[in-house]
């Protein structure tokens, strides 16, 4: 995916870190992130379970505000409006109104795939039916679904293959106009196939959006990311151009995890 | 995809009056939970400041009267400690015999299906329909009369799936290891279960015969059907008597009259100064029930808090 | 032969099994005993079902079972005796309907900001304290009913009776409010946080997420709640004795008072009916009709109840 011509930094950054801290009450969970997200590109989070990589994913779209306890440091910014997004003044839903997530596990809502792709505009007040119309339309096919649940858009969302749901939990993201879309270890809960047609879409989206991807598999950072970063114990041991992630990291610890000494 | 800041103000705008549906609803919320918490304020004030007058140490060992200044609960409350002494008697063994069987020994059978089944529906039997079996059945079938026997045995068939249901909840909540060890040790079934179910079991078991207790001492409706009398004015005979054997079983066939009949009736009629006793025999009855359920919350509180199987 | 083999030093095998058979014995009638505790539930119902069923056999051997359905009047006590069980159900549905349009809206707000409004903490405090309260007996909030709530509804509602449905029927609606607070707060807790974050990650807010997901996700457990309070409303006797009158009388008006099932059977038991006589068997078939009743919702409720469980 990635070009041998990409620089050492992304050209034109969307969204950016700058000495990010993040608690879980006592805990430190994540140390002094510094990480800058490319616009139209995919950016890979890949270390350890438990290494902060998922925790760094939901702080931006301000996941953890929906715990107690949970404390955010530092600047986290989206441009080009240069909104710090951790900053208490602005309003969480703004955030996720902004930038959209998709899980783990597919987690459609108990309604019909047609509610399920138009939640997002249902809960920002749209009520006109051709708007929502061709929302789902358009969503679910830059999900690379439409053709095959055009004909059953009123069926439950359950109804679906766990590939198709995640799909679908894709476009139901889409349908906000995100920024940035942010990916959980998305394929962690499906079959190889479902897996392979996923990362395929990620390919084509990054054309529309800017992507932030946690994953456990390291060669799957390799197939889909421009970017990726190494994280391990709360802390980002290198950031950098895939490629040279992979090929020449420059230190000892990502160089054990991806040789597979660890992790 | 970016936005341009009137998006941004557009964004923020549209955020606000959500928020607002939110504050609305959060405040609505409040106020039901008030409302509700308030009501039973006022219940409980009502009657105490009603009853106020009556709060003196005759109130408790004086037996109804005509006049209402001088009537008392004592046969009331002796009444009702009595019956619940036979419910108990009755509903602990037999709830906890028949928890310990769901759990640890029903095998799986339809006959097993059909007792859970049967267990839940009792749960939801109104309590005036217990009061039709017993009077059906103890009353007039059995012979057992309008007495002490028959009450706490309705009230004791009234509280049992509140006693099965807790024991199989704290035995539920006992891990296999458990079991495993105890009968690996050579241990038989019975004795897995004496010495190691039942008592690492007793908290949630505690608490299962608290809340049944709490309900049967508040009962009125099957007690009536039963046909209990609402003027007592005198005690029924002591279990303990000077001659020998020196135990009398006599009281289990006595009339009788419990606590909240005694309300029940002062509060039907239409001389008000007897609502000042039904006030205060209500207070007493409210703080009783409360305490209870209070403790048996508590007890399980503590419960979950404490043990990490 | 084996005795032969074994050095005397050794007690054999056989001696240390010796109360083998014993045990065997013993863990048998004890598995007996806690087989017919069980069982006995069984027989509750059994015995609950001889005794309706058959003291309104011999109460529908004197009325015929289409005046029963049909008739708009009830007076059994009197020499004109009139048994029409519609007059009785009237009151108890217009009660039980005064009472859930208490408890629905109320008992669902507050399980709705206890599940997703209120902290961890106000939720461990307010669950107990709703709990605790639906241990009150319903004798004491028919007292409340009748000597503090239909005084203050006279002030406001002039011509009132001193006894009314709307009167009981509220008191009985605070009384349901725990339990339908209680049931449907747990059906809502149950639904997977994944569901919320889902939510909550497209923009949503806590009410938008409450209402479009979390909800409909409970619908069948908040459904469950609802029944079991119909059930409990349905079954209700004290509160309407004292509260409600006891006149039998066809009414689809709360501000009126009326007998129900549940306070005629009271009001009967409370005279000096002779055992077999047909106003002694009439409570048995008022009896029979509200075991009716009660064993439809409660098995719908428990069927609603089993079918969340099972979806997470």
């Amino acid at each position: 995916m990635s070009t041998p011509t990409l620089p050492h930094t992304p050209a034109k950054i969307k969204a950016e870190t700058k000495n990010f801290n993040f608690y879980y009450g006592d805990f430190h969970a994540l140390k002094n992130i510094n990480i800058q997200l490319g616009e139209n590109q995919v950016t890979a989070l890949i270390g350890p379970s438990g290494c902060g990589k998922s925790t760094l994913l939901r702080s931006f779209n301000r996941m953890h505000d929906l715990y107690a306890g949970n404390r955010y440091e530092g600047e986290l910014i989206l441009h080009p409006d240069d909104t710090n997004l951790i900053d208490p003044r602005v309003d969480p839903i703004e955030v996720r109104m902004r930038l959209s997530m998709v899980f783990q596990k597919p987690n459609p809502f108990p309604k019909s795939i047609y509610e399920n792709v138009i939640y997002g505009q249902r809960v920002r007040g749209v009520k006109n039916r051709s708007i929502l119309d061709d929302k789902v339309e358009e969503a679910l096919t830059n999900a690379a679904l439409w053709n095959e649940v055009k004909h059953r858009l009123n069926d439950m969302a359950f109804a679906l293959s766990g590939g198709q749901q995640q799909r679908l939990c894709i476009a139901r993201a889409l349908a906000t106009d995100p920024e940035v879309l942010l990916f959980d270890e998305p394929t962690s809960a499906l079959d190889p196939i479902a897996t392979a047609s996923i990362e395929e879409l990620i390919g084509e989206l990054k054309e529309k959006v800017t992507i932030l991807i946690v994953t456990h598999n390291m060669q799957q950072a390799a197939r889909v990311s421009d970017y990726t970063a190494y994280m391990y114990l709360g802390e980002m041991v290198e950031f950098g151009v895939t490629d040279e992630i992979f090929i020449k990291p420059k230190d000892k610890r990502t160089e054990d995890y991806i040789t597979g000494r660890f992790g | 995809m970016s936005l341009p800041p009137e998006e941004i103000a557009a964004i923020r705008a549209n955020i606000a009056s959500r928020k607002t549906n939110d504050l609305i609803f959060a405040t609505i919320g409040i106020c039901c939970l008030g409302f509700a918490l308030i009501t039973i304020a006022a219940l409980f004030v009502d009657m105490a400041v009603t009853g106020w007058a009556r709060f003196r140490p005759e109130f408790f060992t004086e037996f109804p009267s005509r006049r209402a200044a001088q009537a008392g609960i004592l046969s009331a409350w002796v009444g009702s400690l009595l019956v619940m002494t036979v419910t108990a008697m009755v509903a602990i063994p037999l709830g906890v015999a028949a928890g310990v069987w769901l759990e640890e020994y029903a095998p799986k059978h339809w006959i097993t299906d059909v007792i859970e089944i049967n267990i839940n529906n009792l749960a939801g039997v109104p309590s005036i329909v217990f009061g039709l079996l017993a009077l059906g059945l103890f009353v007039y079938t059995f012979g057992l009369g309008q007495s002490v026997r028959t009450a706490g045995l309705t009230l004791a068939l009234l509280i049992l799936p509140v006693v099965i249901v807790a024991t199989r909840e704290a035995i539920r909540s006992i891990p296999l290891m458990v079991r495993e060890a105890s009968f690996g040790l050579g241990a038989t079934k019975w004795q897995t279960t004496r010495d190691h179910i039942v008592p690492y079991s007793m908290p949630g078991i505690l608490t299962g015969i608290i809340l049944g207790m709490s309900r049967a001492i508040g009962e009125t409706a099957p007690i009536i059907t039963i046909g209990a009398l609402t003027f007592i004015a005198f005690l029924p005979p002591a279990p303990i008597t000077d001659v020998a054997p020196f135990i009398s079983f006599e009281w289990l066939k006595a009339p009788f009259t419990v606590m909240p009949i005694q309300i029940f009736n002062w509060t039907s009629r239409p001389d008000p100064a007897f609502h000042a006793n039904a006030a205060a025999a209500g207070a007493i009855l409210v703080a009783m029930t409360l305490s209870m359920n209070a403790l048996a919350i508590y007890l399980r509180f503590r419960l979950r808090r404490n043990i990490k199987w | 032969m084996t005795s032969s083999i074994a050095s005397p030093a050794v007690r054999p095998v056989s001696a240390r099994l010796a109360r083998r058979l014993d045990r065997h014995i013993k863990e048998r009638i004890i598995e007996a005993i806690l087989f017919a505790s069980a069982a006995i539930s069984v027989f509750i119902t059994v015995g609950i079902l001889y005794v309706l069923i058959k003291e309104s056999f011999v109460f529908f051997s004197q009325v015929p079972i289409g005046d029963f359905l049909t008739d708009t009047q009830w007076t059994p006590l009197f020499d004109d005796a009139h048994f029409g069980i519609m007059v009785l159900l009237s009151g108890t549905a217009v009660s039980s309907f005064v009472a859930l349009l208490v408890a629905v809206p109320v008992g669902t707000t507050i399980a709705i900001y206890l599940s997703e409004f209120a902290t961890p903490h106000a939720r461990e405090i307010a669950k107990p304290i709703l709990e605790v309260l639906s241990g009150i007996p319903t004798v004491v909030f028919g007292f409340f009913a009748l000597l503090f709530v239909t005084p203050i509804l006279q002030a406001i509602i002039p011509g009132l009776p001193g006894f009314s449905l709307l009167a009981a029927g509220l008191v009985m609606g605070i009384m349901i409010i725990p339990i339908v607070a209680s049931i449907s707060e747990d059906a809502m807790r149950a639904v997977p946080m994944a569901l919320r974050e889902g939510s909550y990650a497209m923009g949503a807010t806590r009410l938008q997420t409450a209402f479009r997901v979390v909800f409909p996700a409970a619908i069948s457990g908040v459904g469950a709640a609802y029944i079991l309070a119909i059930a409990r409303a349905v079954g209700e006797t004290m509160i309407l004795a004292i509260a409600a009158g006891m006149q039998p009388q066809l009414v689809w008006n709360p501000m009126e008072p009326a007998a129900t099932i549940t306070s005629f059977i009271v009001q009967v038991a409370l005279g000096d009916l002779p055992h077999g006589s047909v106003g002694y068997n009439t409570i048995f078939a008022a009896g029979l009709t509200l075991m009716l009743f009660t064993l439809v919702f409660n098995m719908l409720g428990f069927w609603l109840q089993r079918r969340y469980r099972e979806r997470y």
